[in-house]
């Protein structure tokens, strides 16, 4: 039996190799040096390490081919997905390190595994075999259920991870029984096959070219697992049921992190599963997919009318979100898979802008997360509660906003595909969430601040200023010019594809 | 797609509930519910368990640390198995790729070797 | 012996795990539960490699990928069980409800 050994070439995982590096020595470094001292050189040198990782990303940009044994695609959707990624943990370090400074729980390990997850997501952006999605998928979560319980010592930080660790390994078990289906299918777990001819190089793409009709049952039942495993990392209705408690007990920086990373990931090892390589098979996973956006725009929008804290209430605004990308999915046309880029990229930045205010005001262990807590906010910290309006009013997506321009592209893409009546429900869903972002505005803006309330913001660093900043001047200035992104959003919607 | 298509999948999917319901309904039916000494006493291999210790907490946390530290480790070492397998067709490549394994591993051991997980007094 | 023996053998084990995981209230069952679906897939891709033959050594090295993933995850799994028994003394899934709705 001869072994044919796969060519190394490590320009498609170069980021995750310099992010994986980093993070193994940020872990030693710090073990070495030991206890005390202030900890500075932990956010340096994670800012070095995804510093050097988009500058391997960048490299990638314009390849088109399979590496690794037909493990990795390097591809424009590739280098796009990973460049956002560590765009978006390059924020979540800066305000991480204001945060665990402030609260004295700064470790390396809370950076090492933020960097692992990184890693593991951008692995899931450019995964061409269903061996990688499943691993990539377990490296981010298995980083992610201790990063959501990294506040030790809070009952509630405990609990976020406990039912979010329950819940996420239910659900990867699903993932992983789809990914046999298909590998029952068609006899093998890649997503494109090899180029090379031979025996065992089929690949889901060209088994559905090549194998009859009537045979694709196991391979639409497999699609569904993989929907379903897929689903609950991006917090699509019916498999959220984790997303408020982990949102809400998870340390901020670390829920923002989740919501605009792991939505990213998730929906990128979508993105390319059905739009690119189940494309054939479209007429059996809409109505399935189709039915989960509903629900997830539908049930997110109304069940965040009624929260009282204000990390639950985002995690259900997330979940509509959820929905809101999933229109451009559907669409599964260029302008639905560039435009759903587009809007996971701008919905990232303003989610991270929003919970790092909601960082910085909520105190010492998160005393103050509640709505009522940012009560006459505007007449003590009128720059903070200015730009949590900014970001608020984003993800209600009012013109002007980035959040109005993401809508616009991902429903106008489901409109070319034939699909206004659910830009419909879209819209009213919006409308509906419009009602709670105006609810919180109205809380800190038109009432009194309570008595004897402790001052909203104390000891805080300038990093986090600097990522608010940052997130709002993103906010504003895509919402008025969003060309670039857009463009370079269209110009990285190509996959890998063996003519060229 | 055609519905029949998926009968054998529904036929699989009643069969699998009903197995499962039956055989909790059987064993919560048949199953003598005695409980003796010997019985509620926690399994240490045979071993009677020592008296005297805390209620609550049987075993220090560290035990957990350390069963936990060898899962993690112990379950590596089945990646060494198809190489083992597959070695001499490998060559020189299996030994390189092992290499980064095995320095992964390595790099995972110094950390918790320095952050005292490995230490048993406290 | 053909395939489908294996695969209803799975069913089956993965059946009982969903059942486990929704009917359990101690976190260890439950993530017992869990172990036993992924194994329950484990079967179905080692039943699948063995009707390959030749062909079918990709399915089993999945396999070993998986039992490497599910050891790390009974790892975290099992910290945060301790985490939360030393402070409340229980880790039953029903009494967490700090966090509702």
């Amino acid at each position: 039996m001869g072994l044919n050994t796969p060519e190394i070439e490590l320009l498609g995982i170069a980021p995750e190799i310099a992010l994986v590096v980093g993070a193994l020595f940020i872990l030693i470094v710090d073990a070495i040096i030991g206890e005390g001292g202030n900890k500075w050189h932990l956010w340096i040198l994670s800012t070095i390490a995804l510093g050097v990782s988009i500058f391997l990303a960048v490299q990638a940009w314009g390849s088109n081919e399979l590496q690794m044994g037909d493990m990795i695609a390097v591809d424009g959707f590739a280098a796009f997905v990973k460049i956002t990624l560590a765009v978006f943990a390059l924020l979540t370090v800066w305000l991480s390190r204001s945060y665990l400074h402030r609260d004295g729980i700064e470790e390396s390990e809370f950076y090492g595994l933020l960097l692992f997850a990184v890693a593991g997501m951008m692995l899931m952006a450019s995964a061409a075999d269903l061996i990688m999605v499943f691993l990539a998928l377990e490296t981010f979560s298995l980083a992610l259920y201790v990063l959501v319980g990294f506040r030790r010592t809070s009952l509630t930080g405990q609990e976020s991870a406990m039912k979010y660790f329950l819940l996420g390994a239910f659900s990867s078990t699903f993932l992983l029984l789809g990914i046999a289906f298909v590998y029952g299918a068609i006899g093998s777990t890649q997503m494109y096959g090899s180029s090379a001819a031979g025996a065992g190089a089929q690949g889901i793409a060209t088994a559905l070219v090549s194998l009859p009709a009537g045979e694709f049952t196991l391979l639409v039942i497999a699609t569904g697992l993989l929907v379903v495993g897929l689903g609950f990392k991006v917090a699509a209705v019916p498999f959220h049921m984790w997303t408020p408690d982990a949102y809400q007990g998870a340390p901020s920086p670390v829920t923002g992190f989740m919501a605009a990373a792991t939505k990213l990931a998730g929906f990128a090892a979508l993105i390319r599963l059905l739009d690119a390589i189940l494309f054939p098979l479209r007429g059996d996973w809409r109505p399935l997919v189709i039915g989960i956006a509903v629900l997830t725009m539908v049930v997110g929008s109304v069940l965040a009318v009624v929260q009282e804290d204000l990390k639950r209430l985002l995690a259900y605004s997330s979940i509509a979100h959820a929905g809101f990308v999933f229109t451009g999915i559907i669409a599964s046309n260029d302008r639905g898979v560039s435009g759903s880029l587009f809007y996971l990229a701008t919905y990232g930045i303003t989610v991270l802008g929003a919970f790092a205010v909601i960082a910085v005001l909520g105190g010492r262990d998160e005393r103050r997360t509640t709505v009522d807590d940012f009560r006459g906010l505007f007449y003590e910290s009128p720059l903070l509660a200015g730009a949590l309006t900014l970001f608020l009013l984003s993800l209600a997506g009012v013109p002007a906003t980035v959040g109005f321009v993401g809508k616009l592209v991902v429903f106008g893409a489901a409109v070319e595909a034939g699909y206004s009546w659910l830009v419909v429900v879209g819209v009213l869903a919006s409308a509906v969430a419009a009602f709670f972002y105006l609810k919180v505005l109205v809380v800190m803006y038109m009432q009194e601040r309570q008595e004897g309330a402790e001052p909203a913001t104390s000891g805080y660093g300038g990093l986090a200023t600097g990522v608010i900043g940052l997130a709002a001047l993103a906010t504003v200035a895509l919402g008025l010019y969003w060309s670039p992104l857009i463009d370079f959003a269209e110009r990285a919607t190509f996959f890998f594809s063996a003519g060229g | 797609m055609s519905l029949p298509a998926y009968l054998p999948i529904l036929f699989l999917l009643v069969l699998s509930t009903l197995f499962a319901v039956a055989s909790i309904w059987v064993s919560s039916k048949l199953g003598p519910r005695k409980w003796t000494v010997a019985k509620l006493q926690p399994y240490e291999s045979g071993i009677v368990p020592e008296e005297g210790v805390a209620e609550n907490e049987r075993f220090p946390v560290k035990f957990y640390l350390v069963a936990m530290l060898f899962i993690i480790f112990d379950i590596e070492t089945v990646f060494l198995y198809p190489w083992a397998v597959a070695y001499e067709e490998l060559a020189l490549f299996g030994l390189i790729e092992m290499g980064v394994f095995v320095g992964l591993l390595v790099a995972v051991y110094v950390y918790v070797w320095k952050r005292g997980g490995l230490e048993w007094a406290e | 012996m053909p395939v489908a023996y294996f695969l209803v053998l799975s069913a089956l084990l993965f059946s009982i795990g969903v059942y486990g995981v929704l009917a359990r209230q101690h976190a260890v069952l439950v993530l017992l539960s869990v172990e036993l679906m992924l194994n329950a897939a484990n079967i179905n891709l080692v039943a699948f490699s063995a009707m390959l033959g030749e062909a079918g050594v990709p399915g089993q090295v999945f396999a070993l990928f998986v039992i490497a993933v599910a050891a790390a995850e009974v790892g975290v799994g099992l910290a945060i069980v301790i985490l939360i028994y030393r402070n409340r003394r229980s880790v039953d899934i029903d009494e967490m409800s700090l966090m509702k709705w």
